[in-house]
């Protein structure tokens, strides 16, 4: 288990106060002039050192990202640091949790990866139905430039820097990068085809990094304690800890910090209580939020919670929004719901997501009482197939993924319920809602 | 310039170049529903996905895919094949197939594509999408439930028309395009949208119903409703132009034509006049040839000299204006003028009356001064190279009452006194353009100001000429010094009008009255003697659009009842008259004109040398009216088109149209 000395989120819980004064207590704004005086390039190198890796699921080295950004921005064209707040994905929930209980983490690691960045200013773009988080959140940088922590001569480092917050309107698309960048500039939220990347011309066609909540707040952690002590977690090329968030059926769900690649077992039985019933009754794991295919229990039970861990298992760590089903779910219902975020979500865009998502979800709710053919599951295979990869972002991917993990783990369930339809046989029990 | 493999082709292209163009390059065919050459990019109908190595093992969007160097295109893989079928597929779930009874039937992208695209058979058994109706105005009907959400149409609105009145709401498959508050589009160039809908979503109003393309007669021709010269395709069926589209022409109308060009041609059959008429006792009655002929020759009896006069009305070919100016010569008459608007400006050479810049030069300039012209009434598709101007960086000034010219502008004042006081922006620019417009012209001396103020800016000049026929009778010399005013104060005994309707003719109350013509309107009601004319679709002419650019028309249809080409009647006329005119055929008449006026007999666009300093009459001032007040209504055509009509009592003057519940 990760030691509590060894956290960077002390306050996950909310057991202390958020604001300033208290965050001081617990270590944050200590000294950072101190750590931007370490230099832009040297605090980019320390984050390539300590081995992180992007928190909002993709996994991209944030140190590397950093270092994309225009080193002497030109005269009218400011670099930007952008917060992805917008926390939308099913299963998530620790952004929220910085925010509510650690927002002067977040504002801190804003103002270090802006500094290292060159970036002139961030916009934390929070998801519009956190209305208490984004209070605290207005709140907290309301008091960071009162104490002059931020804003001009920030942290009296000489360095002026503003943070802004946005508030979303409920959009999940806004949480793709480039979407959440179409919707700060007022447009509609529809992500951007790439190249352009952000980088080159993001935020107002100026440099643009966007980073994830918990990618920006462990940064100031990161270098007081040093790259070393973060790399001591976790397996190679997953390093550091990690605020994994637990629900479903498990005892106790939870969100808690612990180290990269903790086995899936161990992480259920420390922090949450087990497994509802008992390891035997685990059916099927989606392991880093609802856009990652299923794992079903036999796969998962040991697997190292990361990146290359889960990829082994055909799915992903995503935002470690871990989703513990056991055997009274209804799987097929399960990710058909799924498939209705998705069709609910997606922009509209590119043909393939805005045609295939509605149909994907259609099929899946007739899968779901049986009311089709057996060939009809290979053809929902393939419409898959002609959604991922064709679209424009990403979310055309997460449509289809935990469809194809269904059908690769689950089809004699699928089969079973169209052969007991066509028998005659009453559909299954569905459990009580 | 980046080398590449197309399906095993070498192809190089220009550094910039997308993945799709070099594609084209190596003569291969890209599906493609939202990419458009003249639009920007917007990636999002993925229909054509190509398979390009090295990259990601996914098919890639070519039309937003920068080629480079080393780059294997594959277009005939069985990796792109799969993508087109998929995206095909999803493409037609959701699209109602109702072929039989949409507008686009024939000339349909979608129809096309899938037939060479699709698979052929669709796996998908749930409903389909419907939306509910949108109204966009007169112009365009919609059927929303055909869209596929290219975006081509709310790209064009904001970045060809200027408009930001066309969007997109809602999300995922309940996206829809919309003018968001069911209005209609307040742009002249919203037919436009139709041509660029791939699919039947957005069609034709006035055309809806009327016939399949397969019917149509298409024919090449010149439109006339600016001094644009607009090359269009006239589509007729039977005796009756059905619609005007526009034919590319890079260096005039691009691929666009305004609402004007594509929808005032249902006047063309009504309104007209489609025999003689004499006046007798006041009263216009219809006759015979003969009769008309006998009318005009008891006229012109006695009558030499000046005392015969000719006017040449905006919509008027080449042709005629010659065989109108011969007739005169022959009776020693110079009494000619082509500027029936009144304006004055020098016609000493072609320089002066020539937009100089050309319409594709505009694009190019750094400054535009406007002096006195409201480009997007009077020349609609040179605004529109304003506006890619203005996003190349631009600046545009203007003297004028303030009208909403779809762009930024900086406005110096009503007067035209503003000439003397420009701000430094201008006077500092480089690449300066001066565009000076009738409302300039018919202010005394407010041409040779423009001109003047050009010259000290080393600017460009150029005259924005409103009517089709000006340029052309003025190459050949249909003026009087003096203009308008001159001919009246001669007092003609005798006056030929070229169909003229846009001039206040009481002027000439004692003059007998000549009108060919194709509508009863103005000049029609003042003449003593209506012959019927033929329209601009109805006879093989010659225009000179304001750059000079001689253009060629074709015949669409004949004439309608008893009408003949305008040239003929005079030949005809001059025959009754004694003067018999020197061509009997239209390859003579026209060889006639090659040798008075060589420029004439040439199609493009002729030099027309340095621009001589203009003297300057002292400080001009006045305050400038722009000469178009409703730009639906501003000929005989137009005037007769119930569309027209419509659209101006629509989007001009705010009447409301409610649609009868269906």
């Amino acid at each position: 288990m990760l030691a509590d000395k060894d956290r960077i989120f002390t306050n996950v819980y909310g057991f202390q106060d958020w604001r300033l004064a208290a965050a001081r207590m617990r270590g944050d704004w200590d000294d950072t002039k101190a750590l931007m005086l370490k230099g832009q390039d040297p605090i980019i190198d320390e984050m390539k050192a300590s081995g992180l890796r992007g928190r909002g699921g993709a996994g991209f080295p944030t140190g590397t990202k950093w270092s994309f950004m225009p080193k002497e921005p030109k005269p009218g064209k400011p670099n930007f640091l952008v917060i992805n707040a917008d926390e939308s994905e099913p299963g998530s929930c620790k952004d929220r949790e910085i925010i509510r209980h650690d927002p002067h983490k977040l504002i801190e690691g804003a103002l270090i990866a802006g500094y290292a960045m060159r970036a002139r200013a961030a916009y934390i773009y929070i998801r519009g139905e956190y209305i208490r988080e984004a209070e605290t959140l207005f709140a907290a940088v309301a008091e960071a430039y009162d104490a002059g922590l931020i804003g001009r001569n920030a942290c009296g480092s000489g360095y002026d820097f503003d943070v802004f917050v946005h508030r979303g309107a409920g959009a999940y698309i806004c949480g793709e990068e480039t979407a959440m960048l179409e919707s700060l500039e007022g447009k509609k939220g529809q992500p951007r085809l790439k190249p352009p990347f952000p980088a080159g011309a993001g935020l107002y066609g100026c440099p643009t990094t966007v980073n994830n909540v918990e990618s920006i707040a462990v940064g100031p952690t990161i270098l007081r304690r040093g790259a070393g002590w973060f790399a001591s977690f976790g397996a190679e090329n997953n390093r550091g800890t990690k605020l994994f968030q637990i629900s479903g059926h498990v005892n106790k769900p939870c969100v808690v910090e612990e180290a990269m690649s903790i086995p899936f077992r161990q992480l259920i039985d420390e922090h949450c209580g087990g497994i509802r019933g008992g390891w035997d009754n685990l059916l099927a794991v989606i392991p880093g939020g609802s856009s990652v295919p299923l794992v079903p229990a036999k796969d998962i039970m040991d697997a190292p919670m990361d990146f290359d861990g889960l990829r082994a298992v055909g799915s992903g760590l995503g935002t470690a929004a871990v989703i513990v089903m056991d055997k009274s779910t209804d799987i097929v219902r399960a990710i058909s719901r799924i498939s209705y975020f998705y069709k609910h979500e997606s922009c509209g865009q590119c043909t393939p997501c805005r045609e295939g998502t509605g149909w994907m979800w259609r099929v899946m709710e007739r899968l779901r009482e049986g009311h089709a053919d057996v060939e009809e599951i290979d053809m929902l295979q393939e419409v898959t197939k002609q959604v991922e990869g064709h679209t424009i972002c990403a979310l055309g991917d997460a449509a289809a993924w935990p469809i194809q993990g269904l059908i690769r783990h689950f089809r004699p369930e699928i089969e079973r319920r169209i052969a007991a339809r066509k028998g005659g046989e009453a559909p299954l029990a569905v459990a009580a809602e | 310039m980046p080398k590449l493999k197309v399906d095993g082709i070498d192809v190089e292209v220009p550094a910039g170049a997308t993945v799709l163009q070099a594609c084209e390059a190596a003569g291969k065919e890209i599906p493609r529903f939202c990419y458009h050459e003249r639009l920007s990019i917007a990636g999002n109908c993925r229909m054509c996905l190509v398979e390009v190595k090295p990259g990601p093992p996914k098919p890639q969007a070519s039309c937003a895919l920068p080629a480079a160097d080393g780059q294997e295109v594959r277009t005939d893989s069985a990796m792109t094949k799969k993508a087109r079928e998929g995206v095909m597929e999803f493409l037609l779930i959701n699209h109602p197939l109702d072929c039989p009874i949409c507008d686009q039937g024939g000339e349909c992208d979608l129809q096309d594509q899938s037939m060479a695209y699709g698979k052929g058979h669709s796996r998908y058994d749930e409903n389909k999408r419907a939306v509910t109706e949108k109204y966009m105005g007169p112009i365009v009907k919609t059927v929303m439930t055909r869209c596929i959400q290219c975006t081509r149409c709310v790209r064009f609105a904001e970045e060809v028309a200027g408009v930001e009145e066309i969007g997109a709401i809602y999300r995922g498959e309940n996206m829809q395009i919309t003018t968001y508050l069911e209005h209609a589009a307040t742009s002249e160039l919203s037919g436009n949208v139709v041509d660029l809908c791939p699919v039947g979503a957005l069609t034709s109003k006035p055309y809806a119903f009327e016939a399949r393309p397969w019917e149509l007669k298409k024919t090449p021709g010149i439109d006339v409703m600016d001094a644009v010269g607009t090359n269009v395709r006239l589509d007729s069926r039977g005796r009756q132009v059905l619609r005007s589209l526009p034919r590319i022409n890079e260096d005039v109308n691009e691929e666009w034509a305004s609402d004007k060009t594509r929808h005032a041609v249902d006047g063309l059959v009504r309104n007209r006049i489609d025999k003689p008429y004499v006046r007798v006792g006041g009263k216009l009655q219809s006759a015979t040839w003969d009769e008309a002929f006998q009318a005009i020759a008891r006229a012109a009896e006695g009558v030499t000299g000046n005392a015969i006069g000719g006017l040449a009305g905006d919509l008027a070919e080449v042709e005629s204006v010659y065989a109108l100016k011969t007739l005169l010569g022959a009776y020693g008459s110079s009494l000619h003028e082509a500027r029936v608007d009144g304006a004055l400006y020098d016609v000493s050479q072609p320089a002066s009356w020539r937009f100089n810049p050309t319409i594709a030069g505009v694009e190019h300039a750094k400054a535009i001064l406007l002096v006195g012209s409201n480009p997007r009434w009077e020349a609609p598709l040179v605004n529109t190279r304003i506006r890619k101007a203005i996003k190349r960086g631009a600046k545009v000034f203007a003297i004028g009452p303030q009208v909403d010219l779809t762009y930024p502008v900086e406005w110096l004042g009503e007067d035209i006194a503003a000439l003397g006081d420009l701000p430094d922006a201008l006077t500092q620019a480089t690449d300066v353009i001066v565009i000076a417009g009738m409302g300039a012209c018919t202010i005394e001396g407010g041409y040779g100001a423009a001109r003047q103020t050009a010259a000290a800016l080393g600017a460009g000049f150029g005259l924005l000429h409103t009517a089709a026929g000006r340029v052309g009778a003025l190459e050949l010399g249909f003026v009087t010094e003096g203009g308008l005013a001159a001919v009246a104060a001669a007092a003609p005994k005798l006056l030929f009008l070229l169909g003229v309707d846009e001039t206040d003719l009481s002027a000439f109350d004692g003059a007998f009255k000549v009108y060919i013509g194709t509508h009863g309107d103005r000049g029609a009601h003042a003449a003593d003697v209506i012959l019927p004319g033929a329209a601009y679709t109805e006879k093989p002419g010659t225009w000179a659009n304001l750059e000079g650019r001689v253009q060629r028309a074709e015949r669409a249809v004949f004439p309608v009842g008893d009408g003949r080409e305008d040239w003929t009647i005079l030949r005809a006329l001059s025959a009754v008259l004694g003067k018999t005119l020197p061509f009997d055929n239209l390859g003579a008449l026209r060889a006639k004109i090659a040798g008075d006026h060589p420029t004439l007999a040439n199609e493009g666009i002729a030099l027309s040398g340095a621009l001589d300093v203009a003297p300057r009459g002292g400080d001009v001032s006045g305050a400038i009216v722009y000469p178009i007040t409703d730009f639906y209504l501003t000929n005989p055509i137009a005037r007769s088109s119930p569309t027209m009509q419509r659209c101006s009592a629509e989007l001009l003057h705010g009447e409301t149209f409610a649609e009868a519940a269906e």
